[in-house]
């Protein structure tokens, strides 16, 4: 198959998202429900109102699938931020080009100082995030940044700005296992308006990424939208089927798929699609359905009870004891701006303990690197 | 008679073999164990965690259990063997189950890297257990590259279906003298005592077990299940036929 992605986005252009919705009647919805296997309009007609009425026994066969491919275990990690320069003007980001913030670029010992605190709690998981600065944190910081903290973790994974697949071989060589990298919105119009400067306005460059992280032998690759920059139903489906396309042509992968969902940040930008907590639970869910061996991230960009809530019904992956703040787990950057609002502020035991509470077990280490 | 299994000049006693992969807790994962009375069991390098005090699963797996490291996470050859290094560095010990899994969707296993791994582990004085699709030139390959068994799966990993592969384990079970041990896709006990039934040497369960509502029971139905098949086994049990038979044969009037 291969080729790109962008091949199998351009079957629904034309496609009418809404009126599909809008006519996928219960019935539809029932015979999705007895499938073993989903294909894509089945999934979309989960996304749609209808299926609304079946949360329930959709849970349930979710919650039988996550069960029979990754069991009662729950995988921790946690965002580590070393840059939050950034030459992109994204609408909805903290660290967007005109917010007026402190602008923070960690040395690679400071790097070290933050790893070094966050594996004091047992995280064995890590995720480096930079801004998009190529003048302020290149590809050989990053590098750097990478090889510096690999001592502390036994996963490295990265969410950075998109790079080639010669970067990609770079980064995995220096440690780098895993790549997170989030379209925003798959749908291209809206997405022009919303990444007008800098290089992140390049659409096609973003969402190749992802294969040429696969490319470069990557072990993980991690995917999604930004819920609630576009209607959801079509960001969600559209990731379901980038993540899709991704399994089907690079089965070595261990596929995720995460959903983060917008909240407040530093600016004035206004959620145009804002996801309900029952249409956050419907995406998941049939997420799940469609793809059963993917990973399902969920950060802590959600609050405690709700996390809470996710375990058994598709989720497998959550962040703790996160701080957005580049500087902000030994450097005392607390009270700087953070990328976006933290809404679950637990510790790294407060989740384990919830997680147990659950019947599930929490993992603070899934990989040998 | 004694039918204990010998693998590799070991002894053991119970031909149930439990994964520790998948339970909510590992005290639970240590009560399955005892309750089971498993004497192998496996464990994923990419969990054990000898840095941690807390979540070291090496720590609740009783003293008297084999402990046979799998490479869970290997795509290819290459990375099972630095796994299965890695583990027996890690004190894990010298049985390793070479899981060679390029596809994570769903989780088949690549034969001919399973058997490149087997080559050069089984040189290092690993006691090699390989997790193959049924295939007999592989087997072979793989007896001939110094495997201690085979380990065929029944269905794939996390389906729960059972001896799907049935037809193809048994050609292995006849032709094969190594220990043929079924792995993965059993799912109740009942499946367990069909793959003794039909002369596996023993069954390995993980799923079924982490993920039932009480671990701890119907870890001991399985280990009871697989005593039954084998049981079975030596008594010569009667086979489905493929068509009905009289029970008094055309020719008993000769007698």
């Amino acid at each position: 198959m291969k080729g790109s992605f962008f091949d199998e986005l351009r079957r629904f252009d034309c496609f009418d998202f809404s009126s599909f919705l809008e006519n996928a009647r219960r019935q539809d919805v029932e015979r999705a429900l007895l499938k073993d296997s989903l294909g894509e309009l089945d999934f979309l007609t989960l996304l749609s109102r209808n299926a609304l009425g079946y949360l329930e026994p959709l849970a349930q066969k979710a919650r039988e699938y996550t069960l029979a491919n990754f069991g009662k275990v729950i995988l921790l990690y946690t965002p580590l931020y070393i840059s939050n320069y950034c030459d992109n003007d994204c609408l909805y980001c903290g660290f967007k080009y005109s917010n007026v913030i402190q602008r923070r670029k960690l040395s690679v010992s400071e790097v070290e100082r933050e790893a070094q605190e966050i594996a004091k709690s047992g995280i064995r998981h890590v995720l480096l995030l930079t801004g998009e600065s190529k003048e302020m944190s290149p590809v050989s910081y990053i590098q750097e940044c990478i090889q510096a903290v690999s001592r502390y973790f036994s996963s490295v994974g990265i969410e950075i700005y998109p790079l080639t697949e010669e970067e990609y071989v770079g980064l995995s060589a220096a440690g780098a296992d895993g790549l997170t990298l989030y379209q925003e919105t798959y749908d291209r119009d809206l997405y022009s308006s919303l990444h007008s400067r800098g290089p992140k306005s390049d659409y096609r460059f973003r969402l190749d990424a992802p294969q040429r992280a696969a490319v470069a032998r990557m072990r993980q690759v991690n995917v999604g939208a930004l819920l609630g920059l576009g209607e959801f139903q079509k960001d969600v489906f559209l990731a379901g089927l980038h993540g899709r396309w991704l399994q089907n042509n690079y089965p070595e992968i261990e596929l995720g798929i995460s959903f983060p969902r917008l909240q407040p940040h530093t600016g004035d930008f206004i959620c145009a699609h804002p996801l309900t907590d029952q249409e956050l639970v419907q995406s998941l869910i049939a997420m799940r359905l469609f793809l059963p061996r993917a990973g399902i991230a969920i950060s802590t960009r959600e609050n405690s009870a709700l996390r809470k809530n996710l375990i058994g019904l598709g989720v497998t992956r959550m962040s703790a004891g996160s701080r957005t703040q580049v500087g902000g787990y030994a450097l005392d950057a607390t009270k700087e701006e953070g990328q976006f609002e933290i809404a679950d502020t637990s510790s790294v035991d407060q989740v384990k303990k919830m997680i147990a509470q659950k019947g599930y077990q929490p993992v603070c280490k899934d990989w040998q690197a | 008679m004694d039918d204990a299994l010998i693998i590799s000049g070991h002894k053991i006693d119970n031909r149930f073999f439990l994964g520790t992969g998948k339970f909510a807790s590992y005290k639970l994962m240590q009560e399955a164990i005892i309750s089971s009375g498993a004497r192998v069991v496996t464990v994923a390098l990419r969990r054990v965690d000898t840095q941690s005090a807390h979540d070291n699963i090496l720590k609740y797996i009783p003293k008297e259990c084999i402990i046979m490291a799998n490479t869970s996470g290997a795509r290819n050859a290459d990375e099972a063997i630095r796994i299965a290094r890695i583990a027996r560095a890690a004190g894990c010990g010298d049985w390793i189950k070479i899981e060679v899994i390029p596809d994570n969707k769903y989780l088949l296993p690549d034969n001919a890297q399973t058997i490149l791994a087997t080559e050069v582990l089984a040189k290092e004085g690993f006691i090699v257990m390989p997790y193959v699709n049924p295939d007999l030139a592989d087997a072979r390959r793989l007896s001939d590259a110094g495997a201690a068994s085979i380990m065929p799966l029944g269905a794939p990993i996390g389906t729960n279906k059972g001896v799907c592969m049935r037809e193809l384990i048994k050609i292995l079970i006849q032709e094969i003298s190594l220990p043929i041990i079924v792995d993965a896709g059993i799912g109740r006990p009942s499946h367990a005592a069909e793959a003794m039934e039909l002369g596996a040497s023993a069954v390995l369960v993980n799923t079924a077990v982490a993920t039932a509502e009480d671990p701890v029971l119907i870890a001991q139905a399985f280990s009871l299940a697989v005593k039954a098949g084998r049981i079975a086994y030596r008594a010569g049990v009667v086979l489905p036929k493929a068509q009905a038979e009289p029970s008094s044969p055309l020719t008993g009037f000769l007698r």
